[in-house]
């Protein structure tokens, strides 16, 4: 017994994917999820904030004359391939291949800095133009809402290191392999904030 | 050197700004040295250590949380008296307009954020456990870091007063008056920081509760036979995920025009000061049903329990509870209607507001047909509840009133507003606190508050709420607009403005009496031994009075709504007792002081980001990481507490 009640152990499945065996660990999952819920919307708000101000660009730099098609295509699939190679870490972790979901993390992380090198590059490369977040209401929103984007990248790669030392530590066990999910939900979860921020704020800014 | 010392006086300490803040500053230093010298004199520090501030026992903080709640009760209510006695006459120079400007935005914040929120929070904490028959919370630790991120976002707005000076911008803080340009001093960067790092603890509280109401329920209790505040609570806590989000993002843009000079909301460049305003009650109006509906649960409870009848229409009140949460999203432009957005937009904002009144008028319907040929006993829960129903009557017909737009153009931000939205939170959610405090006391602490005092305390309170509020209804047809400092004789608002400083000041000695009231009862303790002082229905009654720390030694199975009215309709209250040999090991979580250390490094990055001292603000935030990453690395988070211990626990009480 623990602070979770007989019920959520006769749910619990003996045989089901390890992050789930232990209901301890599985109402952390279901947790994780409702927090996504709150990020999604705190997203939702600066997605908002950008759309209203996407044309208040004070005579500065717009989006079109901005916006590098090869620049964020390239973050685009680095990002993405690194969600794919950090779904195969999941996949191993429930084969219980402890190896191979150090290579495929390993190989998540490096894809997840090569993403941020090039996402700092570009917020290099606009400011040494002149365009700052201080040029304009357009500005400002741009890169708060991609900095944030990036911000939550950043802070889940550190997340992955402490998760890969702990399963080199500890090995899979059920708290380990909750751990690993979570982060990849989480990660997932980032992905997909960016499929709308390149479409919503890079796609519609070099069309429309 | 005593120059340095003179200007640091007059920047920080604002010590030429007169006797106010001098006699705070003495009340601050003689309070503090009394609680140091209290604590090393009966050597409590080990126990307050280990007891309290490192706790993750969900009773605990729930009681951390309601002594906060009553302390920034009485924080905001002197503020409340200060602003009347400035209003009591025309003319008048008690408060200069700073000072005036800033006491109001801070009894608006503190009583909406710092009292009310944690005021429910208590309650959440301290009853949904038990009445779910779970052992605590699904996330103990993060339960604590949601207190602490409150207690020190409350310390740090605050220790404005004292230190810089307090924010003067209104509850609502709007931009561009908000701007760096127009509000240079750390005022508004105190508002923006405190109440940004106690809203993060109010998320990670709408997440806990959620996970604990889907999850940790006990086998048989079916959403469908949920006691009601707990249906309440879960309404609350999903408004509470969906419209902070909103509340954060509008404060930290603001913070970053603030500090780093962006242009969200400014003047020039293209900023939208609108943007703001929208962001703002997306968050704002959403909050108030926020603390709203656990009041609506706290009345189902105690209205049941006081006329001894099952509630009246259970799925219709679970209904208008989910429906009121989710209208609360369509609603917020009410709050502007007088930005100019059109007709349509306002008609359809008019309209939703007004539908909110449906489902609170099926609950209204719902508590007084319980109470229809029931045996009423009005003790003090169900006197603050019975005092609640007049109220909110009152206050949701001038509701509608301020939801008609055309309306609305002639009442928007007058007194008549004032009037209403008092009328709501106090008639609709310090009544219901109240009684709820009143209904849960004996369960937190194992003894009963002296009724005869408590009733003094509720008739001289709700005479006072009249007294105060009703004349401001007139104030605001004849012209009085909110936020004015002073105002001339020959205006003819005099008369009216005194009766309700009278009123004003009955509502501060109503207070006082909750104060002795408590102070008295704990001299002459009547010890509550049944656990079931009012002949109650729901679970957490059939626990000894306190709970023990491990709740229930046995989980047990609800075969019922009402299950320990069945069981005590029946003669099977045994069924809910524990048997020795099905009393097993428990594994509980462990106290840490991390969430205290947590919550403190936030106070310090806060304070750093307040003043742009970069070196402090870049110190929290290591701490902040620090306590994140060893959380991360940590091994154990449990201990086995033993079913020996658990078995000898509950003899004492008698119950095996």
């Amino acid at each position: 017994m623990s602070i979770t009640p007989a019920s959520a152990s006769h749910h619990g499945r003996s045989h089901g994917p390890l992050e789930y065996r232990d209901p301890h660990q599985a109402v952390k999952i279901t947790g994780f999820w409702i927090f996504l819920a709150t990020d999604m919307l705190l997203f939702g708000c600066l997605f908002a904030t950008y759309l209203v101000l996407r044309t208040h660009t004070d005579g500065g730099p717009t989006a079109a004359h901005l916006f590098d098609v090869p620049g964020f295509t390239a973050e685009t699939f680095a990002l993405l391939t690194s969600s794919f190679t950090g779904g195969l870490a999941t996949l191993a972790m429930r084969n219980g291949n402890r190896k191979w979901v150090m290579i495929w993390m390993v190989l998540t992380m490096l894809l997840g800095l090569t993403f941020i090198g090039l996402e700092v590059q570009e917020f290099v490369a606009d400011v040494g133009q002149g365009a700052t977040a201080h040029r304009s209401a357009f500005l400002s929103a741009f890169y708060t809402l991609v900095g944030t984007h990036g911000t939550h990248v950043s802070i889940g790669l550190i997340w992955m290191l402490l998760t890969l030392i702990q399963i080199a530590r500890r090995g899979l066990t059920a708290k380990t392999a909750r751990k690993l999910f979570v982060v990849n939900l989480y990660w997932h979860f980032l992905d997909v904030v960016w499929v709308f921020i390149f479409t919503i704020v890079y796609l519609s800014g070099v069309v429309m | 050197m005593s120059e340095a010392l003179k200007h640091f006086a007059d920047t920080y300490l604002m010590w030429n700004e007169g006797y106010l803040i001098w006699i705070s500053d003495i009340l601050i230093v003689l309070a503090s040295i009394g609680i140091v010298a209290a604590l090393t004199y009966f050597k409590k520090w080990k126990w307050l250590w280990r007891n309290w501030l490192t706790t993750v026992d969900h009773k605990k903080i729930g009681i951390m949380y309601l002594l906060a709640a009553l302390l920034m009760f009485f924080r905001g209510g002197v503020d409340a008296l200060l602003l009347r006695t400035q209003l009591a006459q025309p003319g008048e120079h008690f408060l200069s307009a700073e000072h005036y400007d800033q006491i109001f935005t801070t009894h608006g914040t503190i009583m909406i954020l710092f009292m009310a929120m944690p005021f429910l929070f208590a309650l959440f904490n301290i009853v949904v456990p038990l009445q779910i028959g779970a052992r605590d919370v699904a996330f103990p630790y993060l339960n604590a870091i949601s207190f602490w991120l409150f207690f020190f976002g409350a310390m740090i707005f605050n220790l404005s007063f004292v230190f810089g000076g307090s924010p003067d911008a209104g509850w609502t803080s709007y931009p561009p008056l908000t701007e760096l340009g127009f509000d240079s001093g750390p005022g508004e960067n105190y508002y923006l920081i405190g109440v940004q790092i106690s809203g993060i603890g109010s998320m990670a509280t709408g997440i806990n509760f959620i996970a604990t109401i889907l999850k940790l329920r006990a086998p048989g209790m079916k959403l469908m036979r949920m006691p009601l505040f707990t249906w309440s609570t879960l309404a609350s806590c999903i408004v509470i995920i969906f419209a902070f989000p909103a509340l954060a993002i509008a404060l930290a843009l603001l913070t970053l025009d603030r500090i780093i000079g962006t242009d969200f909301f400014t003047m020039y460049h293209g900023g939208d000061p609108m943007m703001f305003i929208n962001l703002f009650w997306v968050w704002g109006h959403p909050e108030v049903y926020i603390v709203v509906l656990p009041a609506f649960g706290v009345y189902s409870e105690v209205v049941a329990t006081f006329t001894r009848k099952r509630i009246f229409g259970y799925s219709s009140m679970v209904a208008s509870l989910m429906l009121i949460a989710v209208i609360s999203y369509f609603v917020w432009a009410h709050h502007f209607f007088t930005m100019g957005a059109g007709a349509d937009v306002n008609t359809f904002f008019a309209v939703a507001s007004m539908m909110v009144g449906i489902p609170t008028g099926v609950k209204v319907f719902n508590w007084l047909f319980t109470m229809f040929r029931g045996r009423i006993r009005t003790t003090l829960p169900m006197l603050w509840t019975l005092g609640f129903i007049p109220n909110f009557a009152i206050g949701g017909a001038t509701g509608i009133m301020l939801a008609a737009a055309p309306g609305d153009y002639q009442y928007h931000n007058s007194y008549f507003l004032i009037a209403h939205f008092h009328q709501m939170l106090i008639g609709g959610v310090v009544n219901g606190m109240l009684a709820g405090m009143y209904y849960w006391w004996p369960k937190m602490f194992g003894f009963t508050l002296n009724e005869r005092l408590g009733k003094w305390a509720f008739w001289i309170f709700n005479i006072g709420f009249y007294i105060c509020f009703m004349p401001q209804y007139a104030l605001g047809f004849e012209g009085m607009q909110r936020r004015m400092y002073t105002y001339p004789t020959d205006m003819g608002w005099g008369s009216l403005n005194f009766v309700s400083t009278i009123g004003a000041y009955l509502m501060g000695i109503g207070f006082l009496f909750i104060v002795w009231q408590v102070l008295y009862s704990l001299r002459h303790m009547e010890k509550d031994t049944t656990g079931d002082p009012w002949d109650a229905r729901t679970l957490e009654w059939s626990l000894p009075s306190p709970a023990p720390h491990y709740n229930f030694a046995v989980i047990p199975t609800i075969s019922d709504r009402d299950v320990w009215w069945e069981a005590k309709e029946h003669h099977h209250t045994s069924d809910l007792l524990p048997k020795v040999d099905q009393i097993e090991d428990v594994h509980m979580p462990k106290n840490s002081a991390r969430p205290f250390l947590l919550g403190l490094s936030f106070f310090v990055a806060g304070f750093g980001v307040i003043f742009n001292w970069y070196v402090l603000a870049f110190v929290g935030l290591a701490g902040i990481a620090a306590c994140l990453i060893a959380r991360a690395l940590e091994d154990e988070e449990e201990y086995v507490l033993p079913a020996e211990e658990i078995v000898a626990t509950e003899q004492s009480l008698g119950r095996v």
